[in-house]
């Protein structure tokens, strides 16, 4: 039994030491450090599982490449099961790491770490998970939306439903089916300012947690509304529950637009599969599909190492998203080391990097931001894609519509503090 | 706490009652006080100083808990809910009329008991299950209300920025800072919930947890108590409501969830009904495990797996091994983490002469 206890002893200090020792490798100059936070059995798992492998993947092709100057780059992540205590956990962690940016993961965490991220100067994404107000560089200067935030979301479908309606919404009627939750609600007021704009009825169509269930509200949008036009903001399983519902009733789904949550391949096969869905259209602020250069490159990486490629690249919305939000720290990080050639480089000096970050496109994968010291969304660019012959089709090119309108709510929203 | 008490012997109801217990134990208190303000908050660094306020805010909230669900036998699944109230109600009057942070963790706590006793109205007529739904739906209510409520929430995102507390000149906005400020609050937490559990009070909350009808026969006013063991469990939560949204600077809605309100009765089932001292292991237990599982897997998750199969591996196998750590616990001790800590205390107080 001793000798046992002795060799087990044994073996599980060798295997520290040599754990110890895999973990800091020789390198040629100063690591970076991106920390990444993810849900990956939480709530947003289908989410999570999906899109940080795809960031992963990003950070170890630049690395294959020589890193960013010479630099590698390391990006620590941490799961946090979309709760909120282990988000500021791991947000001290990454900070006691060295992490110059934080890739945050989730629209509580992002509000809970938003001044802690100020305090400390560090900068932090949230894409997709808003705030819209954090748009404004002037007054969350540590924190990027980057992918277009709800508001400029919501303008873009009411855009795209103006064109699809023969150029005019004059006396049509639109109804927004949302998840009754604060990012479900944000965008009603802007909605209601351009329907005044454009002069056509708003009707508003609320889908209470956990959202499996609005068969009430689908009747109510195609009998007695009877809607021309309906743009649904959804989240998790519910997207799924809303395509299966529509076409049930037989509304037309070339009627219907899903914001960014409401578009991936998960979804349209969680109501039933491409055919099903054929017709909806998806709102995107990464590009869709496995044919980006970028991606190929991946594959030939995973090919070297005489492995297939990950599995998680099939899901082509969600992880074109993580290679995304990837690129963008990393070129971020990139910038600020061009303006600092020792490589010492700071939260500010990100900060200062995300803001220089201009037309940078990643072959087509992301859109052509532009982020200013004011303009921390860069643009609010989205594409819209199709659910045509089994997959998605690319309807528009990248756009951004009632910039005037958004910019508004951004001020609006500034002033009431 | 962790002396022996041979040879010392009571002789009055003061002394039996007394806070203390041992005439050592004020020394094992000045030396616990020592390392808590002293060495732990000057030696490390400031991240596991993080990672201490995350326990010491549910430290403060699962001494709240058990004073209703463990003391009085009252089950509520809303306390997520009266943390939220505590929340709002310190963030919109901080924002609104610019008051200083104790008036608003008072008005807070304050609140949040108002609420929690209009929510526990239901347990003078109903018990055990039926009043956990009844909870429930209380939890509901109010997240509903301040979701929709604009008055409330400060707008459709439902969150209220708050600037950090200020002590005359000084801001405390570091993670060193925060950690005196919640200490502060746990100690009187503590010092309160054991003064109020052997206080006329406390006795007459044990009373009716054991059986109510002989607690009314013998003089106990029991809508009084029932409602008065909310109102105090709801100020706690109010309190610990306020004090996590000036550590966060923010106030928002998917901070209290139903989740919230579960990981507390978590906290005090692993930790210990009806005792002071378990509700602060099972706090330690739940905030502090998964980190160290956490810690555990990335030392030795990278020799078997390769690094994508491990972070997809971590998260997972750390949800099973804390469930089955928790059954663990559970099997071999039903009665929580505390009284593990008695059953080891007592095998040590006779040690080595067993027999």
């Amino acid at each position: 039994m001793h000798r046992f206890l002795a060799i087990v002893t044994a073996l599980l200090v060798g295997v520290a030491s040599l754990a110890t020792a895999t973990s800091s490798p020789a390198q040629s100059k100063g690591e970076i450090v991106i920390g990444v936070q993810c849900d990956r059995t939480g709530p947003t798992q289908i989410v999570g599982t999906v899109l940080c492998p795809g960031l992963h993947d990003y950070v170890a092709l630049v690395n294959s490449k020589g890193g960013v100057e010479g630099h590698p780059i390391k990006a620590i992540e941490i799961d946090h099961e979309y709760k909120v205590p282990p988000a500021v956990e791991s947000y001290e962690r990454h900070k006691k790491d060295g992490a110059v940016t934080m890739a945050i993961y989730g629209t509580p965490q992002i509000y809970a770490l938003t001044s802690k991220l100020t305090e400390d100067r560090i900068p932090g994404t949230s894409p997709g998970f808003g705030s819209a107000a954090a748009a404004d560089g002037q007054r969350y200067p540590f924190i990027f939306p980057i992918a277009a935030t709800y508001w400029s979301q919501a303008a873009a479908a009411t855009d795209f439903a103006k064109k699809q309606l023969g150029g005019s919404l004059k006396g049509k009627k639109i109804a927004y089916l949302f998840y009754d939750n604060p990012a479900g609600r944000e965008p009603i007021d802007l909605l209601g300012d351009i329907a005044e704009q454009e002069g056509f009825q708003l009707k508003t169509f609320a889908v209470p947690p956990p959202g499996v269930e609005m068969g009430a509200q689908v009747l109510d949008i195609a009998q007695r509304f009877k809607a021309d036009f309906v743009i649904s903001h959804l989240f998790g399983g519910a997207p799924s529950v809303s395509i299966k519902e529509l076409k049930r009733i037989g509304y037309p789904m070339r009627k219907v637009i899903g914001l960014v949550w409401a578009s991936a391949e998960a979804n349209i096969e969680g109501a039933g599969g491409f055919g099903v869905a054929e017709g909806y259209y998806a709102m995107q602020f990464a590009g869709v599909g496995t044919d980006y250069p970028v991606l190929n490159e991946i594959r030939e990486m995973y090919k070297k190492q005489g492995k297939p490629a990950p599995k998680e690249m099939a899901s082509t919305v969600f992880y074109n998203r993580g290679v995304l939000i990837g690129a963008l720290h990393v070129e971020a990080i990139r910038n600020a080391v061009k303006a600092k050639p020792d490589g010492k480089i700071t939260g500010v000096d990100v900060k200062n990097g995300f803001e220089k970050i201009n037309n940078f496109t990643l072959g087509g994968l992301v859109p052509p931001l532009k982020i200013t010291a004011q303009d921390h969304e860069g643009g609010g660019l989205v594409q819209i894609w199709q659910v045509k012959g089994g997959k998605f089709e690319k309807s528009t090119e990248w756009f951004a519509a009632y910039q005037n309108v958004v910019a508004k709510h951004i001020k609006e929203s500034g002033a009431k503090k | 706490m962790i002396h022996r008490e041979c040879g010392v012997l009571k002789t009055t109801y003061e002394a039996d009652m007394g806070l203390y217990p041992l005439p050592i134990a004020r020394w094992t208190v000045a030396v616990l006080a020592v390392l808590f303000f002293a060495v732990i908050p000057l030696t490390l660094h400031e991240y596991y100083l993080s990672v201490a306020n995350l326990v010491w805010i549910a430290v403060i909230g699962a001494l709240g808990l058990n004073i209703l669900v463990g003391f009085t036998g009252q089950v509520s699944i809303g306390h997520g809910a009266f943390m939220s109230v505590g929340a709002y109600t310190a963030a919109n009057l901080a924002n609104r009329l610019g008051s200083p942070w104790p008036v608003n963790l008072l008005a807070g706590g304050l609140m949040a008991a108002l609420i929690g006793a209009i929510v526990g109205i239901p347990s003078l007529r109903i018990k055990g299950l039926y009043l956990a739904i009844a909870t429930l739906a209380g939890q509901l209510i109010i997240e509903w209300t301040i979701n929709h409520v604009t008055f409330i929430s400060g707008g459709v995102q439902a969150s209220i920025e708050v600037a950090r507390p200020r002590l005359g000149s000084m801001v405390l906005n570091t993670q060193r800072d925060m950690y005196y400020f919640l200490l502060v609050f746990v100690v009187l937490a503590i010092v309160g919930t054991l003064n109020l559990i052997r206080s006329r009070v406390g006795r007459a909350f044990i009373a009716i947890r054991d059986q109510d009808i002989a607690a009314e026969i013998i003089g106990i006013n029991i809508f009084r108590y029932k409602l008065l063991a909310f109102a105090i469990s709801s100020f706690y939560a109010g309190v610990t409501g306020v004090l996590y949204t000036y550590f966060l600077g923010i106030a928002n809605y998917e901070q209290f969830q139903l989740g919230v309100s579960i990981d507390y009765l978590a906290m005090i089932i692993i930790g210990g009904l009806g005792s002071v001292l378990g509700s602060i292991f099972g706090a330690i237990f739940v905030t502090l495990l998964p980190i160290g599982i956490r810690y555990a897997m990335e030392a030795f998750g990278g020799i078997f797996f390769s690094p994508q199969t491990v972070l997809n591996l971590i998260p997972n196998l750390r949800l099973m091994l804390f469930g089955a750590l928790i059954i663990g616990f559970l099997i071999v001790e039903p009665e929580g983490l505390n009284r593990l800590w008695r059953n080891i205390r007592s095998y040590f107080r006779v040690w080595p002469f067993a027999y």
